[in-house]
């Protein structure tokens, strides 16, 4: 149980048996008057913001959320299999719970799996994934338009834009947080 | 040079303190200024304990829990004590502690600038507040005319006046009426009210319902509202005032019925301050103000936030 003044960035809350994650937060007491909370948050399942003004007398329920470390295995039918490493359960998310992050799972990956209730959610990505680059094409010397980069992709079909000197069949670490090329891997 | 001196976080301090080196500097002479106003008109400065055995019951105030007794949330107990005792004209400029208020402009932790004056009620004091931050702007060199968060503040006198009623028919989607019998007042002023009042001129909002002022005087003239005000600068509420309540018999009722909500919502129930009740029927008729020192830096020194006006928050400890 929390109450209001519990409120944080960060604090993750059951709202209408739903898990939340205060994403923004504001304090304020008008003169003699109550406490006022004004939150944004963000629902764990399907993304929704949510605004909300809560007063001190108001009091949540702690979310029942478990990250699992677990190891990738496969996608099938628009799913993406998981597999508990303590456990060896296995567990799947849609392909909507996963998003983006679907550009870096590659075979054995592992991962953080967020589970709400014993059910899976989502997922945390380490910060950096070593891809397979899958095709490049050369580089046209004298793309001004291009600059010093051009587009290739990677064993995951994800498309990124990297230094000229990338070529097929090499290794290159990416950002997950943001998308970007951070090294080719000796 | 003392090991760990070189650390980032402690380069980030000595970075941080060194930027709020103006506010600091602004607000040590804004102190100053203040003194010399109240001196001058023959105010006596005094300093009561931080550490009291029982504060003002108020609903939404919350003390601070030391040892068998409480920090004080507000010298008011107190500097009344000394009204009642033949003190008419007192100032304190003083730190007070609040259990849980932290934001943009909370401090669990503030300075408070209080004075009482006998023989005048809340409309004397909107005059003389007025006065007074005039008089300190003068002192520390600065114009009347100040840009504030992109817009432009004009502290010349008169400043605006405007009762709750106005301000809820002018600015919010609900009445005073609904929003007092829905429990929304506070949030409607919050939200809908206070961002839009105070600028360019600050505005005294006033006549505030009698169930909002566990301390004030009724009015004579506007049954079911008290002798209140809340003073707005550019949207920052900066101080509160009222005609002081000096009927000890009707003070205990009041502070009975905010200790049984407090009981109600599972807060500390304070003990009764007695010894002020006892002192009550001595007090003469006066008005008492409690303005905001850091708030007051703040909007002079074009600070949106708090944090920058203050050497240290309580997260930099």
């Amino acid at each position: 149980m929390y109450n209001a003044s519990n409120l944080r960035k960060g604090l993750k809350i059951l709202i209408d048996k739903e898990p939340y994650v205060v994403v923004d937060f504001q304090f304020t007491k008008p003169g003699k008057g109550q406490a006022l909370y004004r939150c944004k948050l963000r629902n764990m399942i399907n993304g929704i913001m949510l605004d909300r003004t809560y007063r001190s007398v108001d009091s949540f329920e702690s979310a029942n959320l478990e990250q699992r470390k677990m190891q990738y295995l496969y996608s099938q039918e628009g799913h993406f299999h998981f597999m508990d490493l303590q456990t060896y359960d296995q567990s799947a998310l849609s392909a909507e719970q996963v998003g983006d992050a679907k550009n870096y799972l590659i075979d054995n990956l592992e991962v953080d799996v967020l589970l709400f209730d014993g059910r899976p959610i989502g997922l945390t990505l380490p910060n950096f994934v070593d891809l397979l680059v899958t095709r490049a094409d050369p580089w046209a010397k004298g793309d001004s338009v291009a600059g010093d980069s051009k587009p290739i992709t990677l064993e995951t079909g994800y498309t990124l834009r990297v230094p000229p000197f990338i070529e097929e069949g090499i290794k290159i670490t990416v950002d997950t947080r943001t998308g970007e090329y951070v090294t080719r891997v000796k | 040079m003392s090991p760990g001196s070189n650390d980032p976080s402690s380069l980030l301090e000595r970075e941080t303190l060194a930027a709020k080196k103006p506010n600091l500097r602004l607000r040590a002479g804004l102190v100053q200024a203040v003194r010399h106003f109240f001196t001058q008109r023959n105010y006596l400065e005094v300093e009561t304990p931080y550490f009291i055995p029982a504060p003002a019951a108020e609903l939404h105030i919350d003390a601070i829990r030391a040892g068998k007794g409480f920090l004080h949330t507000s010298p008011e107990l107190c500097m009344k004590r000394l009204l009642a005792a033949g003190y008419p004209k007192i100032f304190q400029v003083c730190k007070c502690f609040r259990q849980g208020e932290r934001g943009s402009r909370h401090l669990p932790e503030f300075t408070l600038l209080e004075w009482y004056r006998a023989e005048t009620d809340y409309l004397g004091l909107m005059e003389e507040c007025e006065e007074m931050v005039v008089f300190v702007l003068e002192e520390l060199g600065l114009p009347p005319r100040l840009e504030f968060q992109g817009r432009t503040l004009d502290l010349q006198r008169p400043w605006d006046r405007l009762t709750v009623q106005e301000a809820f028919e002018r600015y919010a989607s609900t009445s005073l009426e609904r929003a007092m019998e829905s429990g929304r007042f506070d949030e409607i002023l919050a939200f809908e009210i206070e961002p839009s009042i105070g600028f360019p001129k600050p505005v005294f909002l006033y006549h505030y319902p009698s169930a909002l002022a566990a301390l004030a005087r009724l009015s004579k003239d506007a049954p079911g509202y008290a002798e209140r005000f809340e003073l707005y600068v550019a949207g920052v509420e900066l101080a509160n005032a009222f005609s002081e309540l000096t009927d000890p018999v009707e003070q205990r009722a009041r502070f009975e019925k905010e200790l049984a909500k407090r009981k109600e919502q599972g807060k500390t129930v304070y003990p009764m301050p007695e010894k002020f009740l006892r002192t009550l029927p001595f007090m003469p008729e006066s008005a008492g103000i409690a303005l905001g020192v850091d708030r007051l830096v703040m909007l002079l020194s074009n600070q949106k936030e708090i944090d920058p006006v203050v050497s240290f928050t309580p997260e930099e400890l």
